[in-house]
C-alpha cells in the first residue's frame, strides 16, 4: 500500500500486480492490445488515502487524442461495489513513465468521480532499470484568469500489509530466488526448520554488531543498545523446574491427541471395511 | 499434473477473506486461467459477494457473466478453471462442495477448488491446496446413484474422494521485478508467530469440530444398524409368513380344498429404504482431513517444543 505525504496513500500489493499483467500481456499479444489505465478503488482516511483495490479499464492513445471507455469504467465499479461496497473511487493509474497531456485529460475527468483523484504510475518499461512506482495529486497552478495549468505533486508511498498478506508476500518473495520464478508450498517441519534459520542469521548479525561494539570497529549507538537490552529483558526468567514441567505437559498433550487422531482415523477406516463386507 | 498459480491469485484471496469474511462465513470465488498442455495454470479471480438477505434479486450468473465480459475486453484470461473458498480449521468436505466441484469438473476435465485456510496461514504460512474429485467419485456422482450398492460396486472408501493437486506458484518477469521493489521499499516487519509455542487455543477448536463430527458419524452408523437389523428382521417375518402359508396349504390340501391363492410377498413386506451413504462417506473425509491437520499441527509443535527444550538444556 502507498501513503504519500499529503494525504498519504496506502496500497495493498494485490493492486499492482493487475497492471504488470496487462502490460506483460499486452507485450506477448501479436495484435495491439490498447494500454490500460487502471482504476484504483479504496477507503479514505484523514491523513491517508488506502487503495485497496484496481481494476482495468481499456482506452486508446493515439498523436492527438485519447478515448477511455467510460461505460465500461462505471459497469466495472458497480460489479465491485457488490462485492465490497465500502469502495469508491479514489483515482486512476497507468502503466508509462511519465505524465504527458492526456494524463492531464484524463485526470480531468476522473476528478469529476472523485474529490481529489489520486493518479498512479507503474513504470513496466523499466526505465533506469527500476520500475518506479509513483503517486501524484493535482494542484491548479498559473495565473487566474489567464492561463491555468495543472501540476501533478508527487506524493510519499508507503506498503502496508495485514498479517496474512505479509504472509503470503513473504512466500511468493520466493521465487525470485529461483530460476524459473516458481515456488511450491512446503511442508509442516520444513517451515520451522526455515523460520528458525531465519532467526539464527537475524541472531548472527546482531551478534556480530555487539562484537564490533565491543573491539571498536563500529561506533556504539544508544537506540540499538536500547533495543538490544529491551531484548534481553524479554526473555522471561523461569526455574528450570518450572519450565520442564510446562514443556513436559505440553508434550503430553500433543502426543495425546496425536494418539487420538490416529486412533480416530483408524476407527473410520475399520467402519469403511466393515461397510463393504 | 499440478497447478501453476499467479501471485496476483494468492494476494487476492487473501484480501477477499480479509475484508469480507471476518468469522464463520465462507468467503467464494472464481478462478480464471487457461489449460496448458495437462498443467493448470490460474491467473486471475474475481470474488463472489455474499448473499444477504436485502438481496434476493441478486443474479448470480448475471454478475459473472458481467464480470468475464469485462475482464474479456481488457485481455485477461476469462476462461472458468475453477473456484475458491475459505474454510474454518479444515472443514470443507460437504455436500454443497461436492456438488459445485461436481458441475465444474463436468464442465472442465481440469478444474479444481482452491481451498484457503486463514487461520492456519495467520499461525505462520500459507495454506492453500488444491483439490480435485477422483474420477472414480465422478463417475458415482454421474449416476446419482448413492445406495450402499453402488458405492460397493464403485469400491469408493473416503481416501479415494478428493484427489489434492500440487500448487506451485509462478510469476512473470515483471511481477519479481516489482517484488524486488517491494522488498526495498517495505519495513522489515518480520513476523514470528511460526515459531510461537503456543497451541491450546488452535487444538482445542479443532478438537470440538472433531468431536462434532465424530457425532455425527456414530449417529449415521445407527441409523445404518436400524437399517440392517431391519431388513434381517423382514426377510425373518417373509421366511415364516411363506411357511406359515406352506402349512395352512397342506392343511387345506388334506381336508380337500382350494390352496390359499399365492399372494405377492413383496407387496405385503415393503422392504426398508437403505439410507443414502453419501452423507456418511462425506463425515468420513471430513474426519479424516480433521485429523491430517491435528497431526500435522501437532508435529510442528512438537518439534518447537523440542526445540526450547534444546536451548534451555543448553542454557543450564
Amino acid at each position: 500500500p502507498e501513503k504519500p505525504r499529503l494525504p498519504p496513500a496506502r496500497c495493498p500489493p494485490a493492486t499492482l500486480p493487475p497492471a504488470q499483467l496487462s502490460r506483460g500481456r499486452a507485450a506477448r499479444r501479436p495484435h495491439a492490445a490498447p494500454l490500460t489505465a487502471v482504476v484504483p478503488a479504496g477507503t479514505v482516511d484523514k491523513h491517508s488515502v488506502e487503495v485497496t483495490n484496481c481494476f482495468s479499464v481499456p482506452h486508446n492513445e493515439s498523436e492527438d487524442e485519447v478515448a477511455v471507455d467510460m461505460e465500461f469504467a462505471k459497469n466495472m465499479y458497480e460489479l465491485h461495489k457488490k462485492v465490497s461496497p465500502s469502495e469508491i473511487i479514489l483515482g486512476w493509474y497507468a502503466t508509462g513513465h511519465d505524465i504527458t497531456e492526456h494524463s492531464v485529460l484524463i485526470h480531468e475527468y476522473y476528478s469529476r468521480e472523485a474529490h481529489n483523484p489520486i493518479h498512479l504510475t507503474v513504470d513496466t518499461s523499466l526505465q533506469n532499470s527500476r520500475m518506479s512506482i509513483k503517486a501524484y495529486v493535482s494542484a491548479p497552478m498559473g495565473v487566474p484568469g489567464k492561463t491555468m495549468g495543472v501540476m501533478f505533486t508527487p506524493l510519499t508511498v508507503k506498503y502496508v500489509y495485514y498479517d496474512t498478506e505479509r504472509i503470503g508476500v513473504d512466500l511468493i518473495m520466493k521465487t525470485c530466488f529461483s530460476p524459473n520464478r516458481v515456488i511450491g508450498l512446503s511442508s509442516d517441519l520444513q517451515q520451522v526448520g526455515s523460520a528458525s534459520a531465519r532467526i539464527q542469521d537475524t541472531l548472527g548479525m546482531v551478534l556480530q554488531y555487539a562484537e564490533d561494539v565491543l573491539s571498536g570497529k563500529v561506533a556504539a549507538d544508544n537506540t540499538v543498545g536500547r533495543f538490544l537490552m529491551d531484548l534481553i529483558n524479554q526473555v522471561p526468567k523461569i526455574s528450570p523446574e518450572d519450565f520442564e514441567t510446562m514443556l513436559n505437559s505440553n508434550i503430553n498433550d500433543l502426543l495425546m491427541v496425536t494418539y487420538l487422531a490416529n486412533l480416530t482415523q483408524s476407527q473410520i477406516a475399520l467402519n469403511e471395511k466393515l461397510l463393504s463386507l | 499434473m499440478s497447478t501453476y498459480l499467479c501471485s496476483q491469485v494468492v494476494l487476492k484471496i487473501i484480501k477477499h477473506y480479509q475484508e469480507e469474511g471476518q468469522g464463520n462465513e465462507v468467503v467464494q470465488g472464481v478462478l480464471l486461467g487457461l489449460v496448458v498442455d495437462d498443467r493448470l495454470e490460474i491467473t486471475n479471480c474475481f470474488p463472489f459477494p455474499q448473499h444477504t438477505e436485502d438481496d434476493a434479486d441478486f443474479d448470480e450468473v448475471q454478475y459473472q457473466m458481467e464480470m468475464m465480459r469485462s475482464l474479456r475486453h481488457v485481455n485477461i484470461d476469462h476462461l472458468h478453471v475453477g473456484w475458491y473458498q475459505s474454510t474454518y480449521y479444515g472443514s470443507f468436505v460437504t455436500r454443497a462442495l461436492l456438488d459445485s466441484q461436481f458441475s465444474y469438473q463436468h464442465a472442465i476435465e481440469e478444474s479444481v477448488v482452491l481451498i484457503y485456510d486463514p487461520i492456519k496461514t495467520a499461525q505462520g504460512s500459507l495454506s492453500l491446496k488444491a483439490y480435485r474429485l477422483t474420477p472414480k467419485l465422478m463417475e458415482v456422482c454421474k449416476e446419482k446413484d448413492f445406495s450402499p450398492e453402488a458405492l460397493k460396486k464403485a469400491n469408493i472408501a473416503y481416501e479415494n474422494m478428493f484427489e489434492e493437486v500440487p500448487i506451485v506458484i509462478k510469476n512473470s518477469y515483471l511481477i519479481n521485478v516489482m517484488l524486488w521493489e517491494l522488498e526495498k521499499k517495505s519495513a522489515v516487519a518480520d513476523r514470528h508467530e511460526l515459531l510461537s509455542l503456543a497451541s491450546s487455543n488452535h487444538l482445542g477448536k479443532s478438537l470440538q469440530l472433531l468431536m462434532d463430527r465424530v457425532d455425527e458419524m456414530s449417529q449415521d452408523i445407527v441409523k445404518y444398524n436400524t437399517y440392517l437389523r431391519n431388513v434381517s428382521k423382514q426377510q425373518q417375518q417373509k421366511h415364516q409368513y411363506q411357511q406359515r402359508r406352506q402349512q395352512e396349504n397342506l392343511q387345506r390340501q388334506s381336508r380337500g380344498e382350494a390352496p390359499l391363492p399365492e399372494e405377492d410377498i413383496n407387496k405385503l413386506f415393503k422392504p426398508p429404504q437403505p439410507p443414502a451413504r453419501m452423507e456418511s462417506l462425506l463425515i468420513a473425509g471430513q474426519i479424516n482431513t480433521y485429523c491430517q491437520n491435528i497431526k500435522e499441527f501437532n508435529a510442528q509443535n512438537l518439534g518447537k517444543l523440542f526445540m526450547a527444550q534444546a536451548l534451555q538444556d543448553y542454557n543450564n
